[in-house]
Formats: C-alpha cells, structure tokens, sequence
C-alpha cells in the first residue's frame, strides 16, 4: 500500500535557495562565466557533450556551472534539455577522413603518410603541479611551421588496400539505423546499437571494462592503430529546402583500434578492429570505446565469451550515467513504508526465533 | 554557402548591410531543433548514430517569391534567418554578384586566413623522427 505523505515544501524551498547561494560561493570571488568555462574547461565542456549525447557548448558549460562542476549532474541536465527540442533530422555521415586534424597519432606505422601530429596533448608532460597557473598565465603564441599537403589517410585504409585488416561492415539499405533513444535497447543489439550505446557511455565505466581486457579479462591485443583528433563537416539534407545544407563543423576525436588476427579455413589472416568515436577532444574515452566495441564483437568473431567486458547485456545495461545515477541515488527518496514493512517482519522474524531457542532449551531441559 | 555557418550572426548582419538586401516575409520563424549526427562504423562503414547536436532554421520569401532557407548548428535564431536571406540572395541575378563580392568572399577570406594559421600552429607539431648512429664496430 502507498501512502501518500504531503510536507517538506518550505524545506524544499530553503534548500533550494542555500543551493544557489552555495553554488555561488564566497561573493567576494569573480563569477565564472560561461565562455570562461567553455574555453578554460574545454575537455569537462566536451565530456559533458559526449554523455550528454548532445552537441551545444555553450548548453554544456551552462549545464556545467548549474551542476557545480559535478559533471554527471551536468550530463543529466543536458539530456533533460534535449528532450524539449524537436528532432529535424538525420545528418549525412561524417566523413573522419576529411577532418581538418588538430591531433593524428599512430602507434603501430613511426612513418605513417601524413605523420605524426601532436597537437594539444598532456602526452609527454611531466604531471608536475604548475604554481605559475596560480599567477595568472599569459602563455607564448604557438609556435607555426609550413603546413603540409600530404595526404592523410586512415591507418586502416592503408592496412585494408593490402587486405590485411578486415573491412568495415557495410550498410544494409533494408535496415534502418538503430536509435536507442526512440526504441528501448533489446538483446542482442547490433553493432549500430552497441555504438550508439558506447559513444554516450561514461567515460569511467568504460575505461574499467577497457583496462580489464588489457590484463587478459577477454584479451584482444589491440594496437592504437590511429587516433584523430579534428573538425568535420556537418550537412544535413533539409526537407524543405530539397537538398544537402551545410550546418557547421563540430570537433571529433576518432580511435581506430588494431587487434588480434583471426583467419579461417575459408579466409586468410587479418587484423580485427574496434572503433571509437566521440564529440570533442577525447581521446581517453574514444580509446576505452574502441577496446569495448572489439571486445562485444566476441561472439560475432567465434571467440569464447567469458569476461564482463563480452558480455553486451551486462556492458550496455550498465554504461549510462544518467540511468546509474537515477537507480543508485532513488535510494535516498523516502522509502519509509517499504522500511517499515520490512522492520515488522524482523521483529516477527525475531520473536520467532527466539520463542523457538525457549522452547528447545526447554525440550533440551526436560530430555536431560 | 558553407561559409556563411562559419561565420558569426553579427559579421554577417554588419557585411549584409552594405548591399541594402530587400525585406523578406518570413516563410518559417526560426526555430531551433535538433540534428541526429551520424558517424560509421570504422570510419567507412554502416551509419550509425552518434549522438544530436543543436540546430536552428529559417526560411524567408522575397517580394518576387524566391525562397531562401537557412540551417546552422547552435540555437542563434538571427543567424537562421541571415542565412535563409542570402540563400534567397544567392538565386537573384541582381544580387548573387554582389552578395558574393560583399559578403561571402570577405568572410571566405577571413576564415582562410584563421584556417592557415591553426593549420601552421598544428603543423609544428608534427614529429620528425632521427635515427641516433650506433658506434658499432
């Protein structure tokens, strides 16, 4: 039975407004705003993108600075938003290879055509604590050099022109491409769904099961074949207009991992690959969905499905923050009724058991 | 066109100004929505879905009939409607030249030139790798 229990308003109320002031802080100190959080906080910017499955950076920083910095808070408040804006449509599917790169890194070609680019990366910092930062930074410019017309090929387009890695699956015109946010995840999910699922997966989650086939969890030895890190083009064709209208450029980071071979009778060797693909700069959470993605394909590649990282149900069940979140933390709503239901029936539970201990002590008496 | 996303609502307002456009009935008031993006499997493969991004778009009328429409990412509702404007412009004889000369090709050539120098910023990062001689004999 429910009872309905009425009250806590004014509590609300008050809470609410202590909220606000806290979110503040001491007035003393200048208030963010939100191109302060959306150029200085950019990587937390691009997160929040990323789970919250939506790209706006200025909705993300304000959704940032709402949430006090609690960045799934933040996730939450953008999914929320989404929910109030009519879908147009579906953009044309970027195409990685065109991306103008700010980063584009191989770990298995040293001389990959178009080279190695750096870019704005923590990689080879010495993750010393930086007082100067404190002291209000004015950085040099960037240094400049020619820029080079080479081409830049995916690592695995070079790998797949000598057939030595597997190709990519092909779209089906028949089938339709799945949407978890239209239809409720069902099992087995296919490869379009799994993806879906990855991209918007947190960040921390991900990275566990990643780590975990790494120290041999369902092991895949997987080589980062190719990181890129850059903006593509957006065009959308738009009903009215009758055609394909550019929309923009948004910031992807793509991770193509290279793994294990696995031939066949029928097939000769080639590398199997995982793919990850996420908005912004981030690289740690592309690199975790590529491990994930080669990992759910176990099945599909006839390996043994043994390790949790394999399992889909468990993996896409379990990636969502926003849903996490709502089960974990419904626990602190009043659960009162429930409680006290479950109190009866220990202390009944309780004088049961002990009635019983009396009555064998006294059975236990009278045989002796 | 492309250019015209790249560009601010305010810099295109400011270049537009400069060849008087004609005033425009409003076909559809802007209105912001979203946008499914789609990436592929492998970067070459099936679509799938990624996840949306924010978009808003316009659509205007000139006295003539001719219809401009306008999308852009982000929620900037005056440059929806900038946009369906020189969309309209564009398909007019007598102002497609100008539009081009006045507006698109200033804005054109101030993101070339921001383009060049990102582009040179991340071209000094590229590693060139050396080889340390072995005194092997």
């Amino acid at each position: 039975m429910y009872v309905a229990v009425k009250g806590g308003e004014r509590a609300i109320d008050n809470a609410h407004r202590l909220l606000a002031d806290r979110r503040r802080g001491d007035r003393t100190v200048p208030e963010l705003s939100l191109a302060q959080i959306s150029e200085q906080l950019a990587l937390g910017v691009d997160r929040v993108m990323v789970e919250g499955s939506l790209y706006d950076r200025e909705l993300a920083a304000l959704a940032i600075k709402q949430a006090r910095g609690d960045l799934i808070e933040a996730i939450f408040l953008l999914r929320a938003f989404r929910a109030t804006l009519p879908r147009f449509g579906a953009t044309e599917p970027l195409d990685t290879a065109a991306m103008q790169v700010q980063r584009r890194i191989s770990s298995t070609f040293k001389d990959v055509p178009g080279g190695q680019i750096l870019g704005p990366t923590f990689d080879y910092t010495h993750r010393l604590l930086d007082p100067q930062l404190d002291l209000g930074s004015d950085p040099e410019l960037p240094e400049r050099a020619p820029v080079s017309s080479e081409d830049m090929p995916r690592v695995t387009d070079i790998l797949g022109r000598d057939g030595l890695i597997e190709a990519s699956p092909q779209a089906d015109a028949e089938v339709p491409v799945g949407d978890l946010t239209r239809e409720p995840l069902s099992f087995p999910a296919d490869r379009d769904l799994r993806l879906q699922n990855l991209a918007r997966g947190d960040e921390g989650f991900l990275l566990a099961l990643g780590y975990s086939t790494q120290r041999g969890y369902g092991r895949s030895h997987p080589f980062a074949g190719e990181i890129r890190f850059g903006e593509v083009e957006l065009e959308f064709v738009a009903e009215d207009a009758g055609f394909a209208v550019p929309l923009g450029t948004i910031a992807v980071t793509e991770c193509q991992m290279v793994n294990q071979f696995k031939g066949s009778a029928t097939q000769p060797p080639c590398f199997t690959r995982g793919y990850g693909l996420a908005f912004g700069q981030s690289e740690r959470k592309t690199m975790a969905m590529a491990l994930v993605d080669r990992a759910l394909r176990a099945r599909e590649l006839g390996e043994d499905a043994l390790a949790p990282a394999q399992d889909e149900e468990f993996v896409l069940s379990h990636s969502d923050n926003v849903q996490a979140t709502g089960f974990v933390e419904h626990l602190k709503l009043p659960h009162y009724v429930d409680f006290q239901s479950e109190l009866g029936l220990l202390r009944r539970l309780r004088e049961e058991f002990e009635q019983d201990a009396g009555n064998n002590g006294a059975m236990q008496e009278a045989a002796e | 066109m492309a250019v015209l996303v790249h560009a601010a609502s305010d810099q295109i307002a400011a270049l537009l100004a400069e060849i008087a456009p004609p005033s425009a009935e409003t076909l559809r008031e802007p209105e912001a929505g979203l946008v499914m993006v789609r990436g592929r499997i492998g970067g070459d493969g099936a679509p799938f879905n990624l996840g949306e991004a924010t978009v808003t778009r316009a659509a205007v009328r000139l006295a003539d009939g001719t219809c401009g429409f306008g999308y852009t990412l982000g929620r900037d509702r005056d440059k929806a409607r900038l946009i369906a404007l020189c969309d309209a412009l564009v398909q007019r004889d007598d102002y497609a030249p100008a539009l081009e000369t006045k507006v698109l090709a200033p804005l054109r050539d101030a993101q070339q030139t921001e383009r060049q120098q990102h582009a040179e910023q991340i071209a000094a990062t590229k590693v060139d790798f050396y080889t340390l001689v072995r005194g092997e004999d």
